[in-house]
C-alpha cells in the first residue's frame, strides 16, 4: 500500500548555517521501505529538481552500526521501540501522516551537515579508559578464564550498545550516562576487567563530565535505546564511581602506558 | 613468463609459519618509533592491525570513511568466529580446520596461507577473551560453540547473532587505548583517494576529508590496506552502503595486481527483495542452518499458507540431495540449489523470489526459549523487515552478494607485488579460494591484523631502518593528488541527467544478471559490452550536485561507482577466462550430470592475478600456480 506523507526535515548547510525545516511530499511510498529507503526516494527526486540531497549518515543499514539515527516527530529513532533508524519500516506510519526529521539535539554533538552530527565525544570516552588492556600475543587459554554464565550474558546485555547517541539525543539534560555505563558495565562485570576497573571507572566518567550533561533520572535514555540498555547500569555505574572515590587514591590515578610493549 | 613468487617458506607445512618468524628480519622495539605505517580502514583486519602496530611501538595513522572505527561493516557478522580448539572433543584438530578450508574453498586457495590460519585460529580466541569479548558462555562459565556450514564439528565461537560486533569492538577499544597513548593517530570521515608509488614502493596515500574536502597526502614507510570487499559493484548485497572497492582499486590501477575478482560469494540466507527501492540486503545468520530446516512446497502453484502444507507436499530439497551435510552444505552449493527451485517455478512469497527457512522442528524440539537465546535479534530483525513473526511462519530468504574472496594479491608476508603495500582481511584474496566457509571470515581479519602483518611487516621495514619518511613534496605525491582533483572536478562539472544511484543500480542489474550465482561465455560477453557503454554514459551523463569543499555525500558515491565500473569489467573478464567452474565460480558450460561444480585442476589450478593495462584495456594476466601437497584434490562432494 502506498502511503501519502508531508514531510519536514532540518536542513542546515553547515555548522555556521542557521538551519531550517523544508517541506517534502515523497510520492510512492510503500510500507515495506525502511524508513532510510524514503529518504533515498526523497532524495532521488531532490537530485531530479536540481536541488541538493539531504545529507544523513547510514551505513550497515541493519541495525548494528550506529551511525544512522534521526529525532523523528521528537523521538531519537522514532516511533518503535527497540529499533534504530534504519529498521524502522514505513508500516509504522499512517496514510496522511506529517513527520518531522531532526538531527540529533544536544550540545556535545554539534550539526554538521542536515541530519549529520558529530559524535566523537562518543570515543573519547573509550579512550579515556573503555578497554581492558590485553596487548596482543599475551593471552592464556580462553578456558582459563570461567565467566559464569549469568555473568557473561549481563556482560553482553550492555556490550550490545552500537553507540548511536541516541540516549543522548533524548536526554533533556544531553548526559551520556547510558553510553557509559554501559561500556563500564560490560568490563566491569568481566573477570578480565577487575584489574583496572576503579581508574576505568574514574577515568571514563571524568571524561563523560567534561562533554555531556547531567543525569537527573529522567530515564529518556533506555526508552529511546534502540538495543534496549537498562538504566541498571547507570546505578552500578555510579556505585563503581563512589567506590572507587573511596579506594586509595593513587590507584585511581591513570597510569601512563604509552610505552607499553616500547 | 615465470609464474608469481609467493615467497613461501619452505620445509613441512606443520612448521612453515614457525620458520618464517624466525627468518623475518625484526625492528627492535628502541627503533620501532622511527617508523611511519598507514592503516586504511578499521575493520577486524584494519583495526587489530593498527593496535597491535601501535602496542609494539610503531607511529600510526589511520583513517576509516565512517565517523568512527567502530563502526566498519564488520560489525556486521552475526554467526560467530572458527577456531581448531576442539573444546567439544569432537575430532578436530587444527589439520582439520586447515582441509576443511581447503575443501570448502574448492581447492582454490593455498595450502600455506590456510594451514597458517588454522594455526592461529587458537590464539584469536586467546586473545578477544582476554579483552573481554562476552562469548557465549555455558553454565559452568567455559566457552560454548556450535557447527557452522562446511564442517561436521563444532568450533564457532559465538556471541549471540552479534559475534562481529563484539569482536570488533574488542578491536576498536584497543585502538582506542592507542590514541590515546599517542602511538596512533586516528583521522575519522577521511577517504583515501589514491596511492603514491614512487619508484615502484608504495610511499603514502592522497585523502579527503569527507567533512570539508580537503585533500591531503600522506606519506609513510609502509601502507597497509584493509578496505573490505567489492560485493557491493552489484548494488544490492549484504555489504553496508559505505562499503567500496576505491582503496583498492586506486591501488590497482598505481601497478598492484588484483587476484580471482570472479571469485565472489552469493550467501544462501538472506532476506528476499521487496521492491525497486531496496537500498540493500539483509543477512540472516547461517547458523539458523543448525536449528531451521530448508523446504519448498512440492507444487509450483500451492499459494496455500506454509503452516497449511502437510510435510508430505514439503521437499526439503538440501537434506534430499546431499543428507549427510543436509542443511549446512557450503554456501555455494546451498545457494545454487535455492536459485534452482527459484528458476523451476517452486518460490515462494508474493514474488515468489524465496524458499522457506523453517523453525517449527527445533521449536518443538528445543522449545521457543532456546530459540530465542540463540537467535532472538535475527528473529526481530526478520520480523521488522518484513512484517511476519518467524516464530510462527517459515522465514522466506534466499540467497545474495555477501562477500568477495578475490582482492588484492598478496605473498605469504601479505605484501603485494608492491612493495610497501601490504594487504590484510577481505581485501586481500589469500586464504578462501574460490568460496568461504562461514565464521571465517572473522578468523581472517583477526589474524591478519593481530598476529602475522604484525610479524611480516618488520621484515620489510627493517631494510629501511633509519631512513627518513618520503618526502610528501616529490612529484609523486603531486602528480597523484593532481589525478584526485581532476577527478572530483570532472564529476562535479558534468552536469548530467541521471543520478549516481541509477547507474550503480543499473551496474548491479547487469552483474546480477550475467556474472551472479551462473555465467557463461555468452552473457558475460554481453556485460562487458554493455557494463562498458554503461560507463562511458556515466562519465557524459552524471549528476554530481553540491560543492567539493564540503560534506558531499553525491561526491563520494560517484567516485566509489566510477571505480565499481572498471572493477566490474575486470571481474568479467576474469570470469570469462576462467573455463571451469569452482565455488562461488558457476559457469554453467562446466557443470557435473548432477549440476555441481565442475573444476579443472589440469589447467585451472592457479591464482589469476591481473595487472592493468590503462583505461579501457584489458588486463594483463599473471599466474601464481598453487601447489598441493598435503591435500588430495577430488570433486566436492557433501552427500
Amino acid at each position: 500500500m502506498s502511503l501519502n506523507l508531508l514531510l519536514k526535515v532540518w536542513r542546515q548547510a553547515g555548522p555556521a548555517d542557521e538551519g531550517r525545516f523544508e517541506t517534502y511530499t515523497p510520492r510512492d511510498v510503500n510500507e515495506d521501505m525502511s524508513f532510510l529507503e524514503m529518504l533515498d526516494v526523497v532524495n532521488e527526486d531532490l537530485i531530479a529538481q536540481g536541488k541538493e540531497p539531504i545529507a544523513f549518515d547510514h551505513d550497515c543499514r541493519e541495525g548494528i552500526c550506529g551511525s544512522c539515527g534521526v529525532v523523528i516527530n521528537g523521538i531519537p529513532h522514532g516511533p518503535k521501540k527497540m529499533t534504530t533508524t534504519c529498521q524502522l519500516h514505513m508500516r509504522n506510519f499512517k496514510d496522511g501522516d506529517t513527520i518531522v526529521v531532526e538531527p540529533w539535539r544536544a550540545t556535545a554533538f554539534p550539526v554538521i551537515k542536515d541530519l549529520i552530527v558529530d559524535r566523537s565525544p562518543l570515543d573519547r570516552i573509550i579512550q579515556a579508559g573503555g578497554y581492558i588492556t590485553a596487548p596482543t600475543g599475551a593471552a592464556r587459554d580462553g578456558n582459563e578464564i570461567l565467566v559464569p554464565k549469568p555473568t557473561a550474558d549481563l556482560a553482553f546485555e550492555a556490550a550490545a550498545c552500537i553507540g548511536c547517541g541516541a540516549c543522548v539525543a533524548a536526554c533533556p539534560n544531553g548526559a551520556g550516562q547510558l553510553f557509559t555505563a554501559a561500556k563500564i558495565a560490560h568490563l566491569n562485570l568481566l573477570p578480565q576487567g577487575q584489574p583496572e576497573r576503579w581508574s576505568r571507572t574514574v577515568a571514563m566518567v571524568d571524561t563523560m563530565e567534561e562533554y555531556f550533561g547531567s543525569c537527573t533520572n529522567y530515564t529518556e535514555c533506555e526508552a529511546a535505546c534502540p538495543k534496549g540498555i537498562s538504566i541498571d547500569f547507570i546505578a552500578k555505574m555510579n556505585r563503581d564511581y563512589l567506590k572507587a572515590k573511596f579506594k586509595d587514591r593513587r590507584q585511581t590515578t591513570k597510569v601512563d602506558t604509552s610505552e607499553a610493549g616500547a | 613468463m615465470p609464474g608469481l613468487d609467493a615467497h613461501i617458506p619452505p620445509g613441512p607445512l606443520e612448521e612453515k609459519w614457525t620458520t618464517a618468524r624466525f627468518e623475518t628480519k625484526l625492528v627492535a622495539p628502541q627503533n620501532r618509533r622511527k617508523f611511519e605505517i598507514i592503516v586504511v580502514g578499521t575493520g577486524l583486519a584494519g583495526g587489530s592491525a593498527a593496535a597491535t602496530l601501535g602496542e609494539m611501538g610503531y607511529n600510526v595513522k589511520v583513517f576509516c570513511f565512517q565517523d568512527s572505527p567502530r563502526r566498519a561493516h564488520s560489525i556486521a557478522a552475526q554467526g560467530g568466529i572458527n577456531a581448531a580448539k576442539n573444546y567439544k572433543n569432537d575430532g578436530d584438530s587444527v589439520h582439520r580446520l586447515f582441509y576443511d578450508t581447503i575443501k570448502g574453498g574448492d581447492y582454490r586457495s593455498r595450502e600455506a596461507n590456510v594451514h597458517r590460519l588454522a594455526e592461529i585460529s587458537l590464539q584469536i580466541i586467546d586473545q578477544c577473551v582476554a579483552q573481554g569479548v562476552p562469548f557465549a558462555r555455558e553454565y559452568g562459565g567455559l566457552l560454548d560453540n556450535r557447527s557452522f556450514g562446511g564442517a561436521q564439528v563444532s568450533r564457532t565461537f559465538y556471541a549471540r547473532g552479534q559475534t562481529g560486533q563484539q569482536l570488533l569492538l574488542g578491536a576498536y577499544q584497543a585502538l582506542e587505548r592507542q590514541i590515546d597513548a599517542g602511538t596512533v593517530k586516528m583521522y575519522p570521515r577521511h577517504e583515501m583517494l589514491d596511492l603514491v608509488v614512487e619508484n615502484g614502493r608504495a610511499v603514502g596515500i592522497i585523502t579527503r576529508d569527507l567533512v570539508d574536502g580537503t585533500i591531503a597526502r600522506h606519506s609513510a614507510h609502509a601502507v597497509v590496506l584493509a578496505t573490505g570487499g567489492y560485493g557491493n559493484v552489484f548494488y544490492l548485497s549484504t555489504n553496508a552502503k559505505g562499503s567500496n572497492v576505491t582503496a583498492a582499486w586506486r591501488a590497482h590501477k598505481k601497478g598492484a595486481y588484483f587476484a580471482n575478482p570472479c571469485y565472489t560469494q552469493i550467501h544462501p540466507t538472506c532476506i528476499p527483495v521487496s521492491g525497486d527501492y531496496q537500498s540493500k540486503l539483509t543477512l540472516m545468520s547461517e547458523s539458523l542452518r543448525n536449528d531451521g530446516r530448508i523446504w519448498v512446497p512440492k507444487d509450483k502453484n500451492d499459494r496455500r499458507n506454509p503452516n497449511d502444507i502437510p510435510e508430505g507436499e514439503r521437499d526439503y530439497y538440501l537434506e534430499r540431495m546431499y543428507p549427510s551435510f543436509a542443511n549446512l552444505v557450503p554456501r555455494d552449493v546451498a545457494s545454487r540449489a535455492a536459485k534452482r527451485m527459484v528458476d523451476e517455478g517452486y518460490g515462494v512469497g508474493p514474488l515468489k523470489n524465496g524458499v522457506y527457512l523453517d523453525f517449527k522442528t527445533a521449536i518443538e524440539r528445543l522449545g521457543r526459549n532456546v530459540i530465542e537465546q540463540r537467535y532472538g535479534n535475527l528473529f526481530d530483525m526478520y520480523a521488522n523487515i518484513s512484517g511476519e513473526d518467524p516464530y510462527r511462519q517459515p522465514m522466506r530468504i534466499y540467497p545474495a552478494v555477501h562477500y568477495t574472496m578475490g582482492g588484492l594479491w598478496v605473498d605469504y608476508n601479505l605484501m603485494s607485488n608492491l612493495p610497501g603495500l601490504f594487504v590484510l582481511g577481505e581485501a586481500n584474496f589469500s586464504d578462501h579460494g574460490a568460496n568461504r566457509l562461514g565464521a571465517s571470515a572473522l578468523m581472517q581479519g583477526l589474524a591478519d591484523g593481530y598476529f602475522i602483518l604484525p610479524t611480516t611487516i618488520a621484515g620489510e621495514l627493517a631494510n629501511f631502518l633509519n631512513q627518513p619518511v618520503p618526502s610528501t613534496d616529490s612529484p609523486a605525491f603531486v602528480e597523484a593528488e593532481n589525478g584526485v582533483r581532476e577527478q572530483i572536478n570532472r564529476l562535479l562539472t558534468i552536469n548530467g541527467k541521471r543520478s549516481v544511484d541509477s547507474f550503480h543500480r543499473e551496474l548491479g542489474q547487469l552483474m546480477w544478471d550475467y556474472c551472479g550465482m551462473a555465467r557463461n561465455r555468452q552473457g558475460l560477453e554481453t556485460a562487458l559490452q554493455d557494463i562498458e557503454a554503461l560507463r562511458q554514459e556515466f562519465w557524459r551523463d552524471v549528476r554530481v550536485l553540491g560543492g567539493e569543499a564540503t560534506l558531499n555525500q553525491s561526491l563520494e558515491k560517484a567516485g566509489r561507482v566510477a571505480d565499481f565500473f572498471e572493477l566490474a569489467l575486470l571481474t568479467c573478464q576474469d570470469a570469462l577466462h576462467r573455463e571451469e567452474s569452482c565455488g562461488g565460480h558457476f559457469r554453467e558450460e562446466h557443470q557435473t550430470p548432477e549440476g555441481e561444480a565442475q573444476r579443472d585442476d589440469e589447467h585451472f589450478a592457479y591464482v589469476a592475478a591481473w595487472e592493468y593495462c590503462g583505461p579501457g584495456k584489458p588486463a594483463n594476466l599473471h599466474k601464481e600456480d598453487l601447489v598441493f601437497e598435503n591435500v588430495h584434490l577430488a570433486q566436492r562432494s557433501y552427500k
